[in-house]
């Protein structure tokens, strides 16, 4: 059985539609990742089954119905979500962040303190001061902070230097450990580090789901799908 | 030409067409309407209260440009009336202009000022839109208290009607009046149309549904706003001038915020977004009016016990909650019922047949 | 001299009633994007309800003064709390027919309190000493003003105290900087909507108290008055900006007292041009972070 399970999701944007007839299943454990080229719709499936954005369809997480729901409810049923573009407070300090990402009553900071050193120095600084890096610790700390169920994590290591990549997927495979992820990611690199099955979106629209290596080993199909040449032999990772 | 002739033969233009006959006739004919008009339709009585109601509808055809078709929420709008019937009434009595020349002038003002005041309080959108509009109106109706020498302050301007012609003066030429005020109706629902229609008009809509699509076109909002809301406060000064003459006089409370809301209520009750909605619901809202005075002071309400009384006596509570069950309940506002009901009559008859 | 001192502190007086109005206003809208036309009637009923128990059991003492005031406080917050609740969060994120609706309730409310209270002014009357004068350096200042100013500092600092050291401060100025991540953070920020409604309406409330002192009535419409100028205050402060209001707040009321005392009653006009230039050269206002 799969944890979340989406079924003929539909959203729109500004009235026009950006998710149409998404269907796809995220598995118990490891990394599932949703691909495809820019603008496709990816983060609007996210935020759809969050109900961030107006949306019709299926989702169920852990065999309920979540397609009601409003999102803060959604997302106490026990899901991280680190959005794209990582969406700290600027104007709260760092600490402000954290504290108000808690919603455990026993929050695991011991445990983030320790993946996130750099962050836990800089405490009183305002989160909007911080570098693109520092940011997106923030982000993934944020949602690090509870004991999770799924972690929804959108392109965490868009924008950043290459050191810092591999920080961030380190992060993510340690976490994967414990917690499944649903993943956006363009860093193939990455996703071959981290990810099982995935979902390949185009125009709103599923157009493949398989395995992930196997669509990356794939000349043909990374050249369909993604538009670039076989996987990771030119996103160089250190 | 053919274009003019295939919107003449439209079956809405032919409805349109007889209904301004109607309302052409009705000063020539005998009919009377007991609990809505004062007389019989020929009467100056009767006459001047539609004329006033065809003058407030007009005045929602101007706010419609500006919130159903700009999406854009001013609470200033009464500001243009003011300066149309201030204008007008201020250069009858302090020059020897003769009114149409006097009208030329306040309608090249009004253009003005209506551009500029557009254009400083279009730098903000929406909800701070309002706020500013507000603000301005404001102003105005200080600079009108204010400078008594000019406005006669608070006791209102008398129309000075040296230089007005003769068949717009007077109780026996009302119904001249009525016509005058039926063709500024009908302009001013001509010029709405076209300014919906036009490409201005198209990019407001646009604009109104998602402004960040249309900025994404690379096509600058200012632009089409300050057209749509130049055009509305044109209208209303137009409006206003002809107020001046209908009312033999002008008053500061033309410019309080509160006749902007009534026109605000009038659009949301008649259905934003709607041009006969706005329209008629102008004119009912005046004919009706009246009676929800006469309601709210009737004997029944009185005998009522003290927590409804108190309440229903009120003119400006029941239209208030009138206002918020519509805003609530009924969006779309009479105009969207009656499409609603239209077309579920109609999915209906498709059904049976 | 004199005269100017006199001004400046009554412009200050004037600009406490116009923040505590506008306080609320900027914190709705900064979270919310609710621009609340009805917020002058919370004042209004403020005042009403401090007045009714200055009728019953008298003012003229600090405790009974106080009394008042902190049920009129209570009678704007639970007006304000009520219109969140019943009228705009069935329109959530429907920003003009929010609009609308309080535009509704603000005749609808008027109205009522004109209907249960007359529409002539009630005078009132509060603590002796706020009917005296303090001299300072020559000027004669009638003692209702410094607690104006009093109560719209206490009310500015207890704000950003709860703003900064309150969970529900933090969700409050999170929200405002970015309102769906807070819900994605698994908060209910409607939690907050009510709240900020009620602060607001507390600060109205109190404000319908004070500002019958400084005028010596109420009557239904004193908070529609103050409103359009709370309005002005709210954009030129930057809308969502406490502090923001509370610097506009000061320098509106200063220089409306000034420029009807010096330049022959523009006091209003000059302050409309203050808006529209604010405007043109920060749409923002003056610590805005957003446009609008
Ligand atoms: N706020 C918005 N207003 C209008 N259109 C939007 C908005 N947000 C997204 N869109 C549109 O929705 C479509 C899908 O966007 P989405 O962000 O889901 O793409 P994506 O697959 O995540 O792309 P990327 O890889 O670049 O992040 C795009 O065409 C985008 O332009
Ligand atoms: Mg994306």
């Amino acid at each position: 059985m799969s944890l979340l399970s989406v079924k003929n999701l539909h959203a729109k944007i500004a009235g026009q539609q950006v998710v149409e007839d998404v269907s796809f299943e995220v598995p118990e454990s490891g990394v599932t990742a949703v691909l495809g080229r820019n603008g496709v719709g990816k983060s609007s499936t996210l935020k759809a089954l969050l109900g961030l954005i107006e949306r019709s369809g299926e989702v169920s997480f852990d065999g309920k119905p979540i397609q009601n729901l409003p999102t803060h409810k959604i997302i106490r049923l026990g899901i991280g979500y680190v959005p794209e573009d990582r969406e700290i407070f600027a104007g709260l300090t760092v600490a402000e962040n954290l504290r108000l990402a808690e919603r455990d009553s026993k929050p695991n900071r011991e445990m983030v303190e320790e993946l996130f050193p750099d962050i836990y120095s800089r405490l009183s600084q305002r989160a909007g001061t911080l570098s693109g890096g520092q940011q997106q610790m923030v982000s993934l700390a944020r949602a690090l902070l509870n004991t999770n169920r799924l972690l929804i994590v959108d392109e965490p290591t868009k924008g950043l230097a290459p050191k810092i990549v591999t920080q961030v997927s380190e992060v993510l495979k340690k976490a994967a450990e414990t917690v499944p992820i649903l993943l956006v990611e363009q860093n193939l690199k990455v996703v071959k580090q981290l990810a099982g099955p995935c979902i390949v979106l185009e125009g709103g629209q599923v157009v493949h789901t398989g395995d992930s290596n196997e669509l990356l080993d794939s000349e043909e199909l990374t050249m369909k799908f993604l538009g670039v040449h076989g996987g990771g032999k030119e996103t160089g990772v250190s | 030409m053919e274009r003019i002739l295939s919107f003449i033969k439209r079956p809405s233009t032919l409805v349109s067409i007889g209904l301004i006959a109607v309302m052409a006739l009705l000063p020539v004919l005998n009919i009377s309407i007991p609990g809505i008009l004062p007389g019989p339709t020929w009467s100056p009585g009767s006459l001047q209260l539609l004329a006033l109601a065809m003058l407030i509808g007009s005045m929602a055809l101007s706010y419609h440009l500006l919130l159903g078709v700009a999406g854009l929420l001013s609470f200033g709008h009464a500001l243009y009336l003011a300066m149309g019937s201030y204008g007008l009434g201020i250069l009858l009595r302090e020059t020897n202009l003769q009114l149409l020349p006097a009208m030329v002038i306040v309608f090249a003002i009004a253009l003005l000022a209506a551009f500029l005041l557009g254009f400083v309080s279009l730098q903000v959108t929406g909800i701070a839109f309002a706020m500013v509009t507000l603000a301005f109106a404001q102003a105005g109706s200080v600079l009108i208290r204010r400078n008594s020498q000019f406005t006669n302050g608070e006791e209102g301007l008398p129309l000075n009607i040296a230089n007005v012609p003769d068949f717009l003066v007077g109780v026996f030429n009302t119904r001249n009046l009525y016509w005058v005020a039926l063709i500024v109706m009908v302009l001013c629902f001509l010029a709405a149309a076209w300014v919906e229609r036009s490409r201005a008009g198209h990019v407001v809509a646009a604009i109104r549904e998602n402004e960040l699509r249309v900025r994404v076109l690379g096509i600058k909002p200012l632009q089409p706003k300050l057209i749509a809301v130049t055009a509305a406060g044109v209208m209303a000064a137009v409006v206003g001038m002809v107020y001046l003459v209908l009312q033999s006089g002008t008053s500061p409370e033309n410019i309080s915020a509160d006749l902007t809301l009534t026109i605000l209520v009038i659009i949301v009750l008649g259905g934003v977004g709607s041009r006969w909605g706005a329209m008629i619901g102008g004119m009912v809202y005046v004919l009706l009016e009246q009676r929800l005075t006469a309601f709210a002071r009737s004997p029944e309400i009185k005998e009522l016990p003290e927590f409804l009384a108190i309440p229903l006596s009120e003119p400006l509570f029941i239209l208030g909650t009138i206002f918020i069950l519509v805003v609530l309940f009924l969006p779309g506002g009479f105009a969207g019922l009656g499409r609603r009901i239209v077309s579920g009559r109609k999915a209906k008859l498709k059904e049976l047949s | 001299m004199e005269t100017l001192i006199l001004l400046l502190v009554t412009g200050l007086g004037l600009g406490a009633l116009y923040f505590l109005i506008a306080s609320g206003l900027s914190l709705i809208y900064g979270l919310m994007g609710v621009l609340n036309f009805a917020h002058g009637s919370f004042l209004t009923f403020g005042g009403f309800a401090g007045m009714e128990i200055a009728r019953r059991i008298g003012a003229e003492t600090w405790p009974q003064f106080i009394l008042a005031i902190i049920v009129g406080g209570a009678a704007g917050a639970l007006f304000a709390s009520l219109t969140e609740l019943l009228l705009i969060r069935p329109l959530y994120l429907r920003h003009i027919e929010q609009a609308l609706i309080t535009v509704g309730l603000s005749l609808a409310s008027v109205a009522l309190m004109e209907g249960i209270w007359g529409a002539d002014p009630i005078y009132v009357s509060g603590p002796a000493i706020l009917s005296e004068v303090t001299e300072i350096a020559g000027a004669r200042i009638p003692n209702d003003r410094f607690l104006l100013i009093f109560g719209a500092v206490a009310i500015l600092v207890g704000m950003l105290a709860f703003l900064r050291y309150t969970r529900f401060g933090l969700i409050i100025r999170a929200g405002v900087e970015n309102r769906s991540m807070v819900t994605a953070l698994g908060i209910d920020v409607r939690t907050a909507f009510t709240l900020v409604f009620a602060i607001g309406g507390l600060a109205a409330g109190i404000g319908g108290v004070l500002a019958s002192q400084y005028f010596g009535y109420v009557s239904p419409h004193i908070g529609g008055t103050l409103l359009i100028f709370a309005f002005i205050v709210t954009i030129i402060g930057g809308l969502g900006s406490l502090v923001g209001a509370a610097i506009a707040a000061a320098i509106v009321g200063v220089l409306q007292q000034l420029a009807n005392f010096y330049l022959g009653g523009t006091g209003d006009l000059i302050v409309v041009i203050l808006l529209a230039a604010v405007l043109l050269l920060r749409p923002t206002g003056l610590l805005g972070k957003r446009a609008h």
